[in-house]
């Protein structure tokens, strides 16, 4: 069980624009190979990348949104969006792709206290 | 102390890798271990032997080699992040090593810190 | 906790939303973050409030190399990379908030 630690990465860029989302999904996946305790969480910009509805093919890339539903396969069950900047960014749970818990900026930092390993991309 | 590093961003377009570098340099100074550094992101090209900087600037890939030789640094390439970015053996500079990611979440899990740069 | 901040804090949200989320616990200015930790920034406020719950340092080679070595704000504690090292050695855990 020492083995055992909290990996936090936290997501604050949108998707498309950069490869940074998509690439920090690829650690997310190979991380529950690992049997670690993983939390998600969406923060600022991060919160674009659960948007529902993406449509990709006009810009010639692959739509990655739907390995986000794919977490729950792989046990990665908890994921976290910041209240305050989904709200400021005009979206409500309704507009995301996977069940998330929502919680405020204060939440969310006492959460990052908690952690071992924070991996921000 | 054991400390592992990510570096998320290429050599001179962005900082990150000469932080990195001095980072590491300090903290072997300061008797501490780097068990390993990943490049991950744009931060695979880090790698690319065929980098030519000008005679008067640093040498960022060169330099790494150098620490990986001298402190036995293992220098790890995400080969998902390689590849896409063109960086393969053939390529790669002394002391890197292509891998996968899992050798991030280890040194995540070995280290007793993991620090990032990137942008 | 670190929190490593590298950007400016004129163009873009980052040490906003550090402040804004963090509870508490050590903040290293690096890069051009370092500009936060200067006389007269419109920020200097801002950091100021923050410090009953921050310790709030910047890495002087970065500061000095953008030209900004004598304005370090009051306050603030400059560290070397030998400085940074030593923070993370001292928190449990650090983030970049990239």
């Amino acid at each position: 069980m020492s083995d055992v630690k909290k990996f936090m990465f936290v997501n604050r860029k949108a998707p498309y624009g950069t490869i940074y989302a998509l690439e920090s999904l690829e650690v997310v996946l190979i991380t529950a190979a690992f049997d670690q305790d993983v939390s998600l969480v969406f923060m600022d910009d991060g919160v674009y990348q659960l948007k529902k509805g993406q449509q990709t093919k006009g810009i010639e890339t692959k739509n990655f949104s739907p390995a986000y539903r794919a977490l729950e396969g792989y046990d990665i069950e908890k994921l976290y969006v910041e209240r305050e900047a989904m709200e400021a960014r005009g979206l409500t749970e309704e507009d995301l792709l996977v069940d998330v818990t929502v919680l405020s900026r204060a939440e969310m930092g006492a959460l990052m206290d908690e952690q071992d390993v924070v991996l921000s991309f | 102390m054991k400390f592992g590093i990510v570096i998320n961003e290429g050599p001179y377009q962005h900082q990150a890798s000469d932080s990195a570098y001095l980072f590491a340099k300090a903290a072997l100074a300061k008797g501490h271990e780097v068990w390993r550094v990943f490049f991950y992101h744009d931060g695979v090209n880090n790698a690319s032997r065929l980098t030519e900087p000008p005679q008067d600037d640093r040498n960022i890939v060169a330099r790494w080699s150098k620490l990986a030789e001298e402190h036995k640094v293992d220098l790890v390439v995400c080969v998902a992040a390689a590849l896409r970015r063109g960086i393969k053996e053939e390529n790669l500079a002394q002391g890197f090593r292509i891998s996968g990611l899992g050798q991030l979440v280890e040194a995540g899990i070995k280290c007793d810190r993991l620090v990032t740069f990137g942008d | 906790m670190l929190h490593i901040i590298n950007k400016s804090p004129l163009s873009g949200g980052t040490l906003d939303s550090c402040l804004a989320t963090a509870t508490g616990g050590d903040i290293l200015l690096i890069e051009d973050a370092v500009y936060a930790a200067t006389r007269g920034c419109a920020v200097e406020a801002k950091l100021n409030q923050a410090m009953g719950r921050f310790k709030v340092h910047v890495l002087m080679p970065d500061l000095e190399a953008r030209g900004l070595g004598d304005r370090l704000a009051e306050g603030i504690t400059p560290v070397d990379f030998g400085g940074f090292v030593d923070l993370v050695e001292a928190n449990k855990s650090c983030q970049s908030w990239l």
